[in-house]
């Protein structure tokens, strides 16, 4: 292999690994999203489930114990949140931001006697016979499982969200919330799972961040990870594809950048940082102005509490 | 007729809330408080600005702490509050701090300047010690470590153990304390390996352990064959382990997260500074000083080398060292250059302090141009 081309799969791997924490927690927001619930507190999630993966996969040694703990986490912290905004019926913004105040200060508490411990990291997994190609093998086909699993929730979730009559419903009750009541369906029960969904995800994105990424336990390891998926659902129109799109060109920019400092251009890297907020901006704006779109993707009861009486 | 029962009222209000802002406060302090009781025992409070479980800057200077616990026992009541913030916090933690009978006490962020000079000012008998600061009182002091010392000797270990002849250096931010560390570097390192480079990339950052290790990945691919950063997380050097390549620590030994990639680790050590204040203060010889200390005193320390240094490059760095320590050798000794290739610093001649402490360019060596 040529020195070139290797040094092009060594970006593209770079990539991968920053652009799935992404993948996870955006994809579980989206999901619930579209059933109308606007959870902020991706960020405290996501660190809970950091924290708790590492917790146990230290302890336990096995790193399937430590995602198992980690998805657990974040279910438990969506729970909360969809105890007080689905059945308390308080606002979903200010809870998402206690959510996330909430879970930077408890797994900085529940981390303390974890830090500078050292973890071996999960292992990658090489597809048999596609792992040996040129070029693509090492690129696509030797990972650990996490990366091939993100990919795969994020076909799952779109063939989900398309083609089957429970993702129809969930679409039904974040456009709609009274309509689909009305023709019997379980508005508050859809929504309780699609949140939990969405820890679950977000779970699984701190559990690479402390398993994968940088194996370790740091206090807000997730340095603002769990605002960028946020930023990336409205990005990607909340479409699964687009999502995974917009997940690794986030992902790609950074590195980037990082390889266009150390090749010494000189981009200023707060610029960079600024980025995925920009281009969700503009998209944004862009959607705003042609109305079948937002109306197409965006959930239209997005953010408002339900009421089942009314 | 009601105006003076409003005025009462008013009075009132702001009283109750200082009680219960010095309720919180010192419930703070109990909490982080770790004290033993003994006769008259001097008392020594340091105020931090991280989590003591930082792994880096906050957790070194809290093993100070734990160092003068540790010589004096009981003779020294010890008092720490930690992740306190740099503005009207700090001033409200330091002025409980000194009304609580602290005879000494450590503010240990920059920021902690004003409100450290300004407790200092109604507190005359207590002594106050800032680290990295310039504003200094009679019973106000001044300290902070000379860490270029430490990147002049690793920068030596790189230059002769480079093969690509390019280095990695993550930034934090471009500071005058980060580019005199990366110049450091640079200037030992070309003394005995005129063709290396170095490559800086900044991430912004103290503490992202993600983007840290993303910069060192980068560099790594860039063809960088060592890496050295100045930022605070263990996943630079766990990175470069990932990838077969070395590099040296910061702040702390982080071998346990590297342990074939760490060739040394430059360690800020502030044990013996703290029991050596404790002690003035204990004999009434404590006076208001300003010191910039360095590997001499051992306030810049080293982890010990990893397996990988070869013995011509251990014996190297320890001339590094012991030149440094003897004042043979200055890490800014002329010729230095700047990266246009003008000479900065004639030969014979050394950058002062003053300098040292605003510096905001780059020496030949550097790729790259500084952000402004």
């Amino acid at each position: 292999m040529s020195m070139d081309s290797n040094m092009m799969v060594m970006i593209g791997l770079t990539v991968i690994s920053a652009a799935t924490p992404l993948v996870f927690a955006a994809i579980g927001e989206l999901v619930a999203e579209k059933s109308g619930v606007l959870n902020l507190g991706v960020e405290g999630m996501m660190l809970a489930g950091a924290v708790s993966g590492f917790a146990v996969a230290h302890v336990s040694g096995s790193a399937f114990l430590g995602v198992l703990a980690g998805v657990f986490a974040g279910i438990l912290m969506a729970l909360v949140f969809a105890f007080l905004t689905l059945s308390l019926r308080a606002s979903q913004v200010a809870t998402g931001l206690a959510l996330t105040i909430f879970g930077v200060g408890l797994s900085a508490l529940l981390g303390q006697p974890l830090i500078g411990i050292a973890y071996e990291g999960l292992p990658s997994y090489s597809i048999p016979l596609l792992a040996n190609l040129p070029i693509v093998g090492p690129l696509l086909f030797e990972h650990n499982l996490l990366v091939y699993g993100s990919i795969l929730l994020v076909l799952t979730v779109s063939l989900f969200l398309k083609y089957t009559r429970a993702g129809l419903v969930l679409r039904a009750v974040g456009d709609s919330p009274d309509s689909a009541h009305a023709l019997g369906y379980p508005v508050i029960r859809v929504r309780y799972l699609a949140t939990l969904f969405g820890g679950a995800c977000a779970g699984l994105a701190g559990c690479y961040l402390s398993m994968a990424y940088a194996p370790m336990w740091v206090e807000s390891m997730s340095a603002g990870r769990g605002w960028i998926a946020l930023a990336l659902v409205v990005f990607a129109t909340w479409q699964p594809g687009r999502l995974l799109f917009g997940a690794y060109l986030f992902g790609g920019i950074t590195i980037l950048q990082l390889h266009a400092q150390a090749i010494g251009i000189n981009v200023p890297s707060q610029l960079m940082s600024m980025l995925p907020y920009i281009a969700t901006i503009v998209v944004l704006v862009i959607i705003s102005r042609d109305r079948g779109r937002i109306r197409k993707n965006a959930p239209a009861s997005i953010g408002q509490a339900f009421h089942p009486t009314k | 007729m009601f105006a003076p029962l409003s005025s009462t009222t008013e009075k009132r209000k702001p009283a109750k809330f200082r009680k219960l802002s010095i309720a919180l406060v010192s419930a703070l302090i109990s909490i982080g408080s770790m004290s033993v009781h003994a006769e008259d025992p001097v008392k020594v409070g340091f105020v931090y600005v991280g989590p003591v479980g930082d792994h880096g800057w906050t957790y070194r200077h809290d093993i100070g702490r734990l160092a003068l616990e540790e010589e004096f026992g009981d003779k020294v009541e010890t008092t720490f509050v930690e992740s306190v913030p740099e503005g009207a916090d700090a001033e409200r933690v330091i002025r409980k701090l000194a009304s609580t009978g602290h005879d000494l006490i450590f503010t240990t962020s920059f920021g902690y300047m004003n409100p450290t000079n300004k407790v200092a000012k109604a507190f005359p008998d207590v002594k106050f010690e800032h680290a990295t600061g310039y504003k200094r009182a009679d019973n106000v002091s001044t300290y902070s470590a000379r860490f270029y010392e430490g990147r002049a000797v690793i920068g030596t270990m790189a230059g002769m153990m480079t093969k690509s002849n390019i280095i990695g250096y993550i930034g934090s931010f471009p500071i005058p304390e980060v580019v005199r560390g990366i110049n450091a570097f640079t200037i030992a390192m070309r003394k005995v390996n005129p063709d290396a480079e170095v490559r800086v990339v900044w991430v912004n950052s103290w503490y992202d352990p993600g983007k840290e290790g993303d910069a060192a990945k980068t560099l790594i691919d860039q063809g960088a064959d060592i890496i050295t950063q100045h930022t605070d997380s263990p996943a630079p050097l766990q990175a470069a382990q990932e990838r077969g390549v070395v590099g040296f620590g910061q702040a702390s030994d982080v071998s346990a997260f590297a342990p074939e990639a760490q060739l040394t680790a430059i360690i800020d050590d502030w044990n013996q500074y703290y029991i050596d204040r404790t002690k003035a203060v204990m004999d009434g010889t404590w006076e208001s000083q300003d010191v910039w200390h360095g590997i001499d005193s051992g306030m810049v320390g080293f982890a010990e080398y990893g397996a990988a240094v070869p013995d011509d490059v251990k014996a190297a760095a320890n001339i590094i060292k012991e030149g440094i320590v003897d004042g043979s050798i200055h890490p800014f000794q002329g010729p230095i250059m700047n990266q246009a290739g003008e000479e900065v610093v004639a030969e014979g001649e050394t950058i002062g302090d003053d300098v040292l402490l605003g510096m905001d360019y780059y020496v030949e060596g550097v790729q790259g141009s500084l952000p402004k």
